[in-house]
């Protein structure tokens, strides 16, 4: 049995941690409300700019002056994963989640012969693709100074991607992120960026058969949008990436604090018991001393 | 009342306004228009400058950047950037001048013996430069 003492500074040094991980929960609260307000503020945006390129992409359609952005290179053998993840860990399976996601795939697309370039962006995704992929690696974005996502980041990692579009490097590009769903729940996703998909939705058909006109021409129109498509949507990624993460870190740090109460709890018992024992043990001695006289 | 419409002006950060307005001034790539309600479906892609809307209220001026309009049953306008013109600061103009410089030098660079884009970066960049004067700061002159 362990004695008092050291019982003593566990329970003391199990305190100190809940207390750092309640202080870290109620920081992830706080920032994970910023990160859901940047994400909404985003949305009418994103909604908007798809609307608008799916009613051009219906219009351009796949005649042969389509840009490449749109259209593709016409192979696809060539298969760059964009790894999105956070700078900072203690935040669950968030990291560990989009990096299997995105590791699973590049197995998919190795088994079927296709080569695969690996762009991260946040370094604990780099550190869990490193082991298994770390020689497909092509580059890596730090967002670690980043202290709140504007769209110039995005635009940054956009101008790396389609840099390397441009020189030929690869087919396609997916973008792997978290999307935010609750708290509890963050879904790894893969988005296709390049060649870009599309579609109206449902409820926009009505306006999707509007007739536009277009000023200059439809063609430089999507010349200039196509390239700032991929920069939204790189955008949109990392504002519900924001979210995922702070929220992924409340839950993680919700039943870290309350498994050290149950440590607590059951070390404080302990203690007490043993407490009691040396108690007794203690009577035990004096009265049967004081029998013996 | 005037005829109204619905207007939106949204940036990849947030959106700026929505209001039902009278009409709308756009810097449009091809030159500057105005849209009114029940304006024929458009949508077109923006230059750098000022963009003033004319509510009920009185008129509110905006610098984008670029971006593009889209006319339908209402107008939205998605700028890259778009700043109300009374934030708009020296520092900030000056910030915006340098941005649009170093995006020319750097078609340039890409297209040497093009000299298509070329143009169309440095068109950008006299714009942007132009707006300083049309929101009374000191035009910042870059040097090509």
């Amino acid at each position: 049995m362990p004695n008092l003492k050291d019982l003593k500074t566990r329970i003391a040094s199990v305190k100190s941690t809940r207390k750092i991980t309640k202080a870290m929960q109620m920081v992830a609260a706080a920032k994970l409300r910023r990160a859901q307000d940047a994400a909404e503020m985003a949305r009418p945006y994103t909604e908007r700019f798809n609307a608008v390129m799916a009613a051009l992409a219906s219009s351009v359609g796949d005649s042969d002056s389509a840009p490449k952005l749109l259209s593709g290179t016409g192979k696809e053998d060539v298969h760059l994963l964009v790894v999105l993840t956070a700078e900072r860990g203690l935040c669950g399976g968030f990291n560990a989640n989009i990096a299997k996601l995105a590791k699973q795939k590049a197995r998919e697309l190795k088994g079927q012969g296709k080569t695969v370039k690996i762009l991260t962006v946040g370094k604990k995704g780099r550190d869990a693709m490193k082991r298994d992929y770390g020689d497909l690696f092509v580059g890596h974005i730090d967002l670690s100074d980043v202290k709140r996502i504007g769209y110039a980041d995005a635009q940054g990692i956009a101008k790396d991607v389609l840099g390397r579009f441009d020189a030929g490097e690869f087919d396609v590009a997916t973008i792997f992120f978290a999307e935010f769903v609750n708290v509890v729940s963050q879904i790894p996703t893969a988005q296709q960026i390049i060649p870009a998909a599309y579609e109206a939705d449902e409820d926009a058909s009505d306006s999707a058969s509007t007739l536009y006109d277009y000023e200059p021409d439809e063609e430089s129109i999507l010349a200039d949008l196509l390239p700032r498509g991929v920069a939204t949507q790189i955008f949109a990624a990392l504002l519900e990436n924001g979210a995922s993460e702070q929220g992924a870190r409340m839950s993680a740090m919700d039943n870290a604090t309350r498994n050290a109460g149950e440590m607590i709890d059951k070390l404080t018992i302990e203690y007490n018991r043993s407490r009691q024992a040396v108690i007794t043990n203690e009577l035990i001695e004096i009265i049967s001393g004081a029998e013996a006289l | 009342m005037a005829e109204t419409m619905q207007f939106d002006l949204v940036s990849p950060e947030r959106s700026l306004m929505s209001a039902q307005v009278k009409s709308v001034q756009i810097p449009g790539a091809d030159g500057d228009m105005t849209a009114m309600p029940n304006h024929a479906p458009l949508i077109t892609t923006l230059r750098p400058g000022i963009l003033t809307v004319e509510t009920d209220k009185g008129t509110e001026e905006f610098v984008v950047t670029g971006g593009f309009a889209e006319m339908g049953e209402g107008l939205s306008v998605l700028a890259e950037r778009a700043v109300p013109t009374k934030d708009v600061d020296q520092t900030t103009y000056e910030t915006m001048v340098d941005e649009a410089h170093a995006a020319y030098q750097q078609t340039k660079e890409t297209f040497q013996n093009e000299p298509g884009p070329v143009d169309d970066a440095a068109k950008l960049l006299a714009d942007m430069v132009a707006v300083g004067g049309r929101i009374g700061l000191s035009p910042k002159q870059p040097n090509l």
